[in-house]
């Protein structure tokens, strides 16, 4: 589905940009949206470096064992496939949590320690495994408790009342995860019994 | 509520920093080397992120430079009037789970153009802050183990989003009235 998507807006650009006759936004897009792509990247790698040899130090002391342990029921509900003791649940539990208290930053490193560890456990490498499906759900929905970037947004615009939107957006994002782990349960039950 | 959370949120990293450490070395590690063995690992992912996030960022940045963007939300304007959803969010709607940056740029566009308090302002900020970008989720964390086939991750990631379009107009229009 990524190729289609991919390739739909390629060329549905290039079309737009055919018909008005202006070509070279194209090239100019294409060169731009390169460069955005390798800038995000190099913003990654302090970020990357710091994260994992924190967690590196963490996983050392067994401190992710524990974690896994202790939010271990929970976790097991969503993660079926993967062995309780596994070091990709304490990466989960971690990357749940960072996200969960809207850290963003610390959330990513976790988040792919985690893959790394599910990869492993993985008998195609090319293809994803359900556990993969639902880390990816959880991300994707962005479940936080509190907004961090809008809110100082709206305070850069000058909001009388930056943090109002908090409710509202606890009650969308929480609607948004819940759909997404009733979809992928749904998903994965489907492909469990198609093959 | 809020002061507690924003609280919690300021102090937890630094007292991680302080207790990961701590804790490691009351139980003899040599916490130095640990550290710098695991972040040699930071460099080599973040390298090897770069050609998928390049590619998606170059496809992202192509549709909506061009005006495609553009053509397909005037497609969706008469469904919306149908439903009476705020038609000047919807390009948030649909930049959100295709580029992080866009979608904040836009929500930023309201907030200058009619103001954080306004109801179109709560709005994009609710939506802003109820999912995450998709596409960019996809790409990093699939991308960082060489995954290609993504089974129906796509799609799970996509629908959740427009669920949570669907849930910030419902509890905004409740909340804040239209």
């Amino acid at each position: 589905m990524v190729n289609y998507i991919w390739l739909f807006m390629i060329v549905s650009g290039v079309v737009a940009g055919a018909v008005q006759g202006e070509l070279d936004l194209v090239t100019q897009a294409a060169l731009k949206g390169a460069k955005e792509g390798v800038a995000v990247c190099i913003g990654l790698i302090s970020i990357l470096v710091f994260w994992l040899g924190m967690m590196r130090i963490a996983q050392d002391a067994g401190l992710l064992e524990k974690l896994a342990g202790l939010l271990g029921p929970l976790a097991r509900l969503l993660f079926p496939g993967v062995p309780r003791d596994h070091p990709a649940m304490g990466y989960i539990l971690s990357n749940m949590s960072a996200n969960l208290f809207g850290l963003g930053n610390a959330a990513t490193p976790m988040g792919l320690k985690a893959m790394e560890e599910l990869q492993k456990l993985n008998p195609n490498k090319k293809t994803a495994t359900p556990a993969m499906c639902t880390l990816l759900a959880l991300n994707t929905s962005g479940l936080t408790l509190i907004p961090t970037t809008i809110i100082g947004i709206r305070m850069e615009y000058g909001s009388a009342n930056p943090t109002e939107i908090i409710g509202t957006t606890l009650f969308a994002t929480c609607c948004s995860t819940v759909a997404a782990v009733l979809l992928d349960r749904w998903f994965r039950q489907r492909s469990l019994d198609a093959g | 509520m809020f002061e507690a959370i924003s609280f919690l949120s300021k102090i937890i990293i630094p007292a991680l920093l302080a207790f990961i450490p701590l804790y490691a070395a009351s139980r003899k590690i040599p916490v130095y080397e640990s550290f710098v063995e695991g972040a040699k690992e930071g460099f080599p992912t973040a390298v090897q992120l770069i050609p998928h996030l390049v590619a998606m960022m170059v496809a992202v940045s192509i549709f909506r430079e061009t005006g495609a963007l553009q053509f397909y939300l005037a497609l969706f304007k008469p469904l919306l009037a149908w439903v009476h959803f705020p038609e000047e969010v919807l390009p948030l709607g649909l930049l959100r789970p295709i580029s992080g940056t866009g979608a904040l740029a836009f929500a930023e566009s309201i907030f200058r153009s009619d103001g954080p308090d306004s109801y179109l302002g709560r709005l994009a900020s609710t939506m802003q802050g109820s999912t995450d970008t998709t596409l960019y989720v996809l790409t990093v964390y699939f991308g960082a183990v060489g995954i290609r086939r993504s089974l129906y991750a796509v799609k799970v990631g996509l629908m959740a989003d427009l669920t949570g379009v669907i849930a910030s107009w419902f509890i905004v229009s409740q909340i804040f009235g239209s």
